[in-house]
């Protein structure tokens, strides 16, 4: 054998490295792909890159067995004819007769009704093209996987201070000294996370993990603090009140920087009930927050408006104005609002020991007080004020779908927004940090049109599909009330639904409830198995037809790289590339991959050609656009305006000369602009000579305090990332949430819940956190259903995607039921024993594991191991199949029949968001005399599709260059 | 091996902030079934009963009793021992320790694929690769890190450079300056079975404490903003006063 | 450990052909200090040779299936300085060759004296032949218990016991083939074999129940607590980091169930011991040759039953790290 040192790689074939983004999963770090004649030899890290600094997680690495997936989708596809729907019985198809169906289908639709089609997306990254076709197309009809993700998290924390974490914010660990995660397990930052919680632990910080399971990143927590699940609301209004009874609060913070000293009229006979009193001082027209409030001063006793020169608010206290109006600071209804919730009543609810909980809050309250950080950075607040230095406290959060996929998560999620208001530490050093474009102004001014008439045939939708109400007047809704979106977004039942309900479309459809519709048109989404709930269901009704034998859905469009459960059910299979083989953008105008320090956007780049007859669905849209000659995609002669996607990306501008486009690094002619400029046909270049990222370092100055930085603001108005450079003060409370629970109270003008939705309405849209318990456990009974039942992510795989990855599906090929051995001893079944889980809605079968690392009331699985027999490219009787299973048949999409209605989503009542994890269940012994050692529901083993190349050999020995085997 | 050696290279794995990603595991593949030591095959890749050449597996252990558990995620790969046992015992010369940096590799042209160094090795950290029916092992990524057309600061094994969280560090553990030889010293390094004094080179840091401790005149401070709340000494306007009354 | 067929057949193969081996050797000199008056039968020896070696090409010819590269195999006997197994793979032909020569020079009837002692008797080449051949027999038997036995941290190997239980029971499958095939030969020396038979089937049962007896009682030096370095008392393994299959849980682990250990040792007590000594006490009695011939097959096929449990029973220390799945 030659030496090794003699061996070298570079010898053994023609070498080049390119460099793109990685797209194992949603966290888009920069990869440097290394090819050998033409074959991917070696995925690394790139080093330059600003994301992930040169490493990369399982899946990254994992990619070359992506790219041979035998899984591939090699070729448009439609349906047999006189084949039944969902049997897979398909014929390959050209292209041409591919666009041509759609083309007629779809021109058909937006010449008649074009709510009839129904555009959803999953776990992709293009939101913003998606969106805009939607939007272009008429459709309101659209979303992406936001509504079952983790629009809680969005929406709960922006709604608090303007900005949330993963891509828009998060924890600064570079200076934390005490970092406490909740209920998180793997996150869409995830090489960053684990770099900079990698980092923190070596700096010797101090690292607290809240999670009903140790795994993960949880264990190498210092300390771990198991949790009932939903009940963090319980906990952490419990440290609230803490905080508030001990004074740890930052009350400087509190001051100048929220609402909290904000005088509000407490008089219950008022209209204005609950909402902040005004001066007189003239608003400033559009989604500002005006700063026009009272505060009570201290020293002279009497109301003023708020930051008039030497006053010192009270924060506490009530008090009555000249006019008689009583009010109190927001501050004091938040004291009284905590007042019941001590930590005894929480250690009750959450199963923590009460002295945890006050352990915990001392521990925040006194790091944050006494371990300031200072960083000599001068500074200009949105007052004027000149501030010699940035200040910090260094306590940083993080929280992800542990908190969110509750439906109660939305208030939850506002009780950490509070939390970490009140200990002072929103966009400063050693606390949460912004990532541009946030902060946002609360809420953000996009908005949703407000009524039906913003659909029009044939015209595009008079507003964004998706958007940010800022009262009951901005809901998508007609005059009865009725959503206008299939998913009932921005309507009553939801109304901050700010993501959408992709998890009832597909039964509303079946349902035909608001609407039948037409077509749907899933990309990148698998609903027919693991982001479905209800999935046993779900995969029936997507082949149920009417009496008349028409199918209730009449057509579906899946467009797909994979041969995943869902593209069975489609009637046309649009098949996409891989992302090693298209162009794509990370874009300021969807979620880019900016830093604390500034923006940062980033592309893709083919690294090798499209395999068989795949088109990147980039493609797709643009051609479908120009087909179907909406506005955005042809010249005002309605001829084609882009030549392909990458043209579109360099040439396409929000608005006629608005300069504002998807990439914001080297706009204008020569490159020399950022954000705004005209077009510059060399982007792309430009991109890809700086290892595909552009990133913008924003002057220290403007890095931190940004909701109330005047430079900051000034920039950023500037530059278009905000409309006006007003500051953002944090919400401690919510006015717009008070607005509706006004109109539910029949106390305002202007949109009213119907009846049956009032109280609903009135009880969640509490303008302070509450804790209740989830819906679905105040329905059912809970002492035949005592267990939580929930999931997670595993590190090594991206939800569905990775079982067709060779080397990934021998880490997790098949998911096993983690529970407390107490759970096996009260079920009568051991370790390793198969089991029954089952719910109100249905029943599962899989393996059950014993483990001390889970709160003994909750069991748990890895998300989306188990498969349908023959999907992904595997054989008929692989574990994926055979053992592994799918926790999502057990979660119900709707409530129980209640008040509010019969068919009401299984989601937060405030956001629509899907309340995965509130699922309760029981587990006992599966020895029934018919029961195999199988998991159980088992569906028809699906086949091969015409164009898949199948893996036909025993073994694989993949050396690049060499090919496959 | 009884010569001493100047070099020995080795992991050191810091399961202080290992978080079980199984980075190390994948890219570990990724570079050696292309490289110098693959190929690494995969028997039923995409069927029932798959099993696949890994040099390197990350594992979970738990100690102790809920709620007081810990949860360890535990990478291994070959730990190059100063001592190998696998060495000696390989009846060709396929086995072989290298004098200049401690590595322990497998001459594949040499291999008779008897399996007995992997008998000999108490780690598990030899594996068989039937389809070329020789032994393999993890290699230190030896064809990586003295590759010269590769920058100097990524000259290092595949697995070092994936781990997202630096949980792996590598470098030379004689040299008593270098990174990986302060963390063993500083940090409390350990061997695996020490008891049968393989002295094996990588080293595992063990898992490290950080606690707070509250001191109870933490939480009474003058400057408690509560304070702030409370009235001020301020009486009502008009109220009598001692210029009323006294006269000096 | 997973028995492996191939090694199995090769040891206990070679076994019969070892004791076999030293079988004829012993019954020449037993015959040459006078046992018997009658004249030796050259060819006695030479067919007996011829046999054992026979034995011992099909171990060799069975160890080949365990190379997944037999056509390197000649390198096996380079690294004799430290590896046992190299050891072994020149001391089996080394004893083969002596075979050949030991048997080939009776077929000849070749026997030069090489020296007389006092009470008259010589050392021809033959016997000198067949001493050293004898010599090398032991040397093969401590080869092949070493290859186990060195194995330090498979503690049910790491015992002077295996290399005893290794020779004593080659021996004395060697002896009862010895044995039968002296009775088949109608050798007087079937006597003096069935007594050695005898006492090695005994010895070999005594070894085999001391190593049984000490591996029942073996501290086991590592712990999942040394193999992790964690000293927690309660520490378990939650999962190995992979659901699919390895050479690690191939290699290291038996087919069987737990429960099949206790019987297949009792399947060998009886088989590779017990039934070849009433056996062979019945045919000493009745002067049976097939049941000399029956004790044979019943103690060889008892032998391969102990050579699996031998491997199964051996518990690796790289097990404790290749657990539970999840
Ligand atoms: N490797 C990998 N990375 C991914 C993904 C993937 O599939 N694989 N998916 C990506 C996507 S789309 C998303 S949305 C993110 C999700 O990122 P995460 O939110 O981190 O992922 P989940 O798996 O939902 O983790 C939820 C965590 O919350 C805990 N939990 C559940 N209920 C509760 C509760 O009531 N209270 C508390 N405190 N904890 C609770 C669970 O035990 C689990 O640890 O990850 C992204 N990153
Ligand atoms: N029980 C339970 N269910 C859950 C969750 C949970 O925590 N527990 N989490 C939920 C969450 S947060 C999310 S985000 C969803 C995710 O749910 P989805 O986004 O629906 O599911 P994925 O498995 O990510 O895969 C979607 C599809 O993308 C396809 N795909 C992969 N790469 C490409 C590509 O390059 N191009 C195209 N066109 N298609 C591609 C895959 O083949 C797959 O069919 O799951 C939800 N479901
Ligand atoms: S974290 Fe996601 S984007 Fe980054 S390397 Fe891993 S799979 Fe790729
Ligand atoms: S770990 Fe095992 S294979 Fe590696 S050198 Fe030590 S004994 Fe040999
Ligand atoms: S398998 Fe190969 S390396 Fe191992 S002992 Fe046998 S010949 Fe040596
Ligand atoms: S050093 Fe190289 S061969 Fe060894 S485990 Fe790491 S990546 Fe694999
Ligand atoms: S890559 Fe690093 S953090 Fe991930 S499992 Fe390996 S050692 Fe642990
Ligand atoms: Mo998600």
């Amino acid at each position: 054998m030659k030496a090794p040192e003699l061996d070298r790689d570079s010898d053994k074939g023609r070498t080049e490295v390119k460099t793109t983004t990685c797209y194992m999963c949603a966290c888009r770090c920069g990869i440097r792909v290394h090819l050998r004649d033409g074959e991917v030899r070696y995925i690394e890290g790139n080093p330059e890159h600003p994301l992930n600094q040169g490493v990369i997680c399982a899946k990254g690495a994992s990619g070359i067995m992506k790219q041979y997936s035998p899984a591939r989708l090699l070729k448009p596809l439609k349906r047999r004819e006189g084949t039944e729907r969902g049997a897979g019985s398909f014929e390959a198809i050209s292209w041409e007769e591919a666009f041509s169906t759609l083309e007629d289908r779809l021109a058909h639709i937006r010449a008649t009704d074009p709510r009839k089609l129904a555009f959803f997306t999953g776990r992709d990254q293009m939101q913003a093209l998606t969106g805009m076709f939607a939007k272009q197309f008429g459709t309101p009809n659209y979303a992406a996987h936001g509504g079952f993700c983790s629009v809680n998290m969005a929406a709960g924390l922006i709604y608090t201070f303007g900005g949330s974490f993963w891509e828009f914010g998060g924890p600064d660990l570079e200076r934390a000294k005490l970092f406490v995660m909740i209920g998180t397990a793997e996150d869409h930052h995830s090489n960053p996370m684990k770099k900079h919680l990698g980092e923190f632990k070596r700096q010797g910080g101090r690292f607290v993990a809240i999670n009903p399971v140790r795994t993960g990143y949880a264990a190498i927590a210092d300390d771990w603090i198991p949790i009932k699940p939903g009940t963090d609301g319980a906990l952490l209004l419990a440290l609230v009140h803490e905080i508030i009874k001990m004074g740890l609060y930052d009350r400087d913070f509190l001051v100048n920087y929220t609402n909290a000293p904000e005088l509000v009229n407490t008089d219950e006979k008022s209209d204005e009930n609950g909402l902040f009193v005004r001066t007189d001082i003239p608003i400033r027209e559009g989604c500002v927050d005006p700063q026009n409030k009272l505060w009570w001063d201290r020293i002279t006793d009497e109301a003023v408006d708020n930051r008039w020169p030497d006053s010192d608010p009270r924060l506490m206290g009530e008090y009555t104005l000249e006019d008689g109006t009583p009010v109190k600071p927001s501050f004091q209804l938040l004291k009284e609002q905590v007042e019941k919730y001590t930590p005894e009543w929480a250690s009750n609810i959450t199963g923590i020991p009460s002295k945890t909980i006050r352990d915990l809050a001392h521990e925040m309250g006194i790091t944050a007080r006494d371990q300031k950080i200072e960083l000599p950075i001068a500074w200009t607040d949105a007052w004027g004020k000149e501030h010699e230095n940035i200040t910090g406290a260094p306590v940083a959060f993080h929280a992800m779908r542990g908190l969110a996929a509750h439906s109660n998560g939305f208030q939850t999620i506002r009780a950490l927004g509070i939390l970490m208001t009140m200990l002072g530490t929103i966009d400063r050093p050693g606390g949460f940090r912004h990532r541009a474009p946030f902060p946002r102004p609360i809420p953000p001014c996009a908005k949703s049109p407000n009524s039906p008439d913003a659909v029009q045939p044939n015209t595009p939708l008079d507003g964004m599909p998706l958007g940010w109400p800022a009262d009951p007047d901005d809901l998508f809704v007609d005059d009865t009330g009725t959503p206008v979106r299939l998913d009932k977004a921005f309507s009553w039942e939801h109304p901050l639904s700010v993501h959408g309900l992709m998890h009832n479309v597909i039964t509303n459809a079946w349902r035909g409830d608001p609407y039948p519709i037409d077509t749907l048109f899933l990309f990148m989404a698998n609903m027919a198995w693991n982001s479905s709930m209800n999935t046993s269901d779900v995969r029936k009704m997507l082949c149920d037809k009417n009496d008349n034998g028409d199918y209730k859905i009449p057509f579906i469009i899946v467009a797909d790289a994979y041969h995943g459960e869902t593209v069975n059910f489609a009637d046309l299979v649009l098949p996409d590339t891989t992302y090693l083989e298209r162009y794509d953008v990370m874009s300021m105008l969807d979620r880019p991959i900016s830093e604390f320090e500034g923006p940062v956007d980033s592309v893709r780049l083919p690294i090798l050609p499209p395999k068989g007859d795949s088109k990147p669905f980039q493609e797709v849209i643009i051609e479908l656009g120009s087909r179907l000659g909406l506005p955005a995609f042809v010249t005002k002669d309605g001829k084609r305006k882009y030549k392909d996607y990458p043209d579109f990306i360099v040439n396409y501008e929000t608005e006629p000369g608005s300069g504002i486009g998807f990439l914001s690094g080297w706009r204008g002619k020569g490159g020399e602009k950022f954000m705004a400029g005209e077009p510059n046909p060399r982007q792309w270049e430009m991109y890809a000579r700086n290892n595909n990222f552009y990133k913008h370092d924003l002057p220290r100055s403007y890095q931190y305090m940004r909701n109330w930085n005047q430079g900051y603001l000034q920039w950023a108005e500037h530059y278009r990332l905000i409309k006006q450079s007003s500051p953002i003060l944090c919400h401690l409370y919510s006015e717009v949430l008070q607005k509706f629970r006004l109109a539910a109270q029949g106390k305002r003008p202007g949109k009213q819940p119907p009846d049956h939705l009032r109280g609903r309405v009135e009880e969640h849209f509490d303008p302070l956190p509450f804790y209740s318990e989830p819906l679905e456990s105040q329905m059912i009974d809970t002492r035949t259903y005592p267990l939580n039942a929930i999931t997670q992510r595993p590190m090594a795989m991206y939800h569905s995607w990775d079982s067709q990855n060779a080397w990934l599906r021998q880490i997790h090929g098949y998911n096993t039921l983690f529970m407390h051995p107490s759970v096996g001893h009260d079920g009568g079944f051991d370790n390793g024993d198969w089991v029954w889980v089952e719910s109100p809605t249905g029943k599962v079968r899989c393996i059950a594991s014993f483990s001390q690392s889970v709160e003994p009331g909750t069991v748990w699985t890895w998300n989306a191991i188990g498969k349908a027999s023959g999907a992904w490219g595997l054989a008929e009787n692989a574990e994926e199949s055979q053992k592994g299973f799918l926790l999502n048949h057990l979660i119900r999409e709707e409530l129980p029949p209640n008040e509010a209605g019969d068919h009401i989503s299984n989601s937060d009542p405030v956001t629509g968001q899907a309340a995965w994890y509130d699922l309760k269940v029981r587990v006992f012994k599966a020895d029934a005399p018919d029961d195999l050692p199988q998991s159980w529901p088992q569906f028809p083993t699906m086949k091969t599709l015409p164009g898949m190349k199948s893996f036909s050999g025993k073994v694989l020995k993949f050396f690049a260059g060499r090919g496959e085997t | 091996m009884s010569d001493p050696i100047a070099k020995q290279l080795a992991l050191v794995i810091d399961l202080n902030v290992c978080v079980g990603c199984h980075a190390c595991v994948t890219s570990c593949k990724e570079w050696n079934t292309s490289g110098w030591a693959g190929s690494m095959p995969d028997r039923n890749p995409y069927d029932a009963d798959p099993s696949g050449v890994f040099f390197n597996r990350v594992q979970t252990y738990e100690a102790g009793t809920y709620p007081n558990t810990e949860t360890i995620h535990f990478p291994k790969s070959c730990l190059h021992c100063e001592d190998p046992p696998c060495v000696p015992v390989c009846p060709t010369g396929a086995s072989y320790k290298r004098i200049e940096d401690g590595i322990v590799l497998v001459d594949y042209d040499k291999c008779i694929g008897c399996k007995y160094c992997s008998w000999a090795c108490p780690y598990g950290a030899r594996e068989f690769d039937e389809e070329s029916g020789v032994m393999k092992k993890c290699t230190l990524c030896v064809d990586r890190i003295y590759d010269e057309s590769i920058e100097p600061e990524r000259r290092k094994p595949a697995c070092v450079l994936a781990c997202p969280a630096g949980a792996r560090l590598f470098g030379d553990i004689i040299d008593p300056d270098s990174e990986v030889s302060v963390a063993i010293r500083e940090e409390g390094g350990y061997q695996l079975m020490p008891e049968w004094g393989t002295k094996a080179s990588n080293h595992y840091l063990p898992r490290r404490k950080t606690r707070q401790v509250i001191h109870a005149d933490e939480l009474i401070r003058a400057d408690n903003p509560l304070k702030k709340e409370g009235p001020l000494p301020k009486a009502k306007v008009g109220a009598p006063s001692l210029d009323d009354v006294t006269s000096w | 450990m997973r028995p492996a067929f191939s090694v199995i057949f090769l040891t206990t193969l070679i076994g019969v052909g070892q004791g076999l081996f030293l079988a004829l050797v012993a019954g020449q000199f037993y015959w040459v200090i006078g046992a018997t008056d009658i004249p030796e039968a050259q060819d006695f020896y030479a067919i007996g040779s011829l046999l054992a070696l026979v034995f011992m090409g099909g171990g060799l010819i069975s160890s080949f299936f365990h190379l997944a590269h037999p056509e390197r195999a000649w390198r096996a006997a380079t690294q004799w300085r430290t590896s046992w197994l190299s050891r072994e793979v020149i001391a089996l032909p080394a004893v083969m060759g002596l075979l050949v020569l030991y048997g080939g020079l009776h077929w000849l009837d070749w026997r030069p004296v090489l020296m007389t002692f006092g009470n008259m008797k010589n050392l021809d080449l033959t016997m000198a032949t067949g001493y050293l051949g004898a010599a090398l027999v032991v040397a093969l038997f401590i080869c092949t218990g070493m290859i186990y036995a060195c194995m330090k941290f498979i503690q049910e190997w790491a015992s002077p016991l295996t290399v005893l239980n290794f020779a004593l029971m080659g021996s004395s499958s060697g002896f009862v083939m010895a044995t039968a095939y002296a009775g088949f030969m109608e050798s007087p020396l079937e006597d003096f074999f069935a007594g050695g038979a005898m006492f090695l089937t005994i010895a070999a049962l005594v070894g085999r129940i001391a190593s049984i007896v000490r591996n029942k009682n073996i501290k086991y030096l590592s712990s999942l607590q040394s193999a992790v370095g964690l000293h927690h008392r309660n520490l378990r393994q939650l999962t190995r980091g992979f659901t699919a299959s390895s050479f690690n849980l191939k290699e290291f682990f038996h087919p069987g169930s737990p429960a099949l250990l206790p019987i297949l040792t009792m399947a060998y007590m009886v088989s590779a011991f017990v039934l070849p000594i009433a056996l062979m006490a019945f045919a000493w009695g009745t002067g049976s040759i097939s049941a000399f011939a029956l004790a044979f097959a019943v103690q060889y096929a008892g032998l391969l039953v102990e050579r699996w449990v031998f491997f199964a029973e051996a518990s690796h220390p790289q097990n404790l790290y290749y657990q539970k799945v999840a």
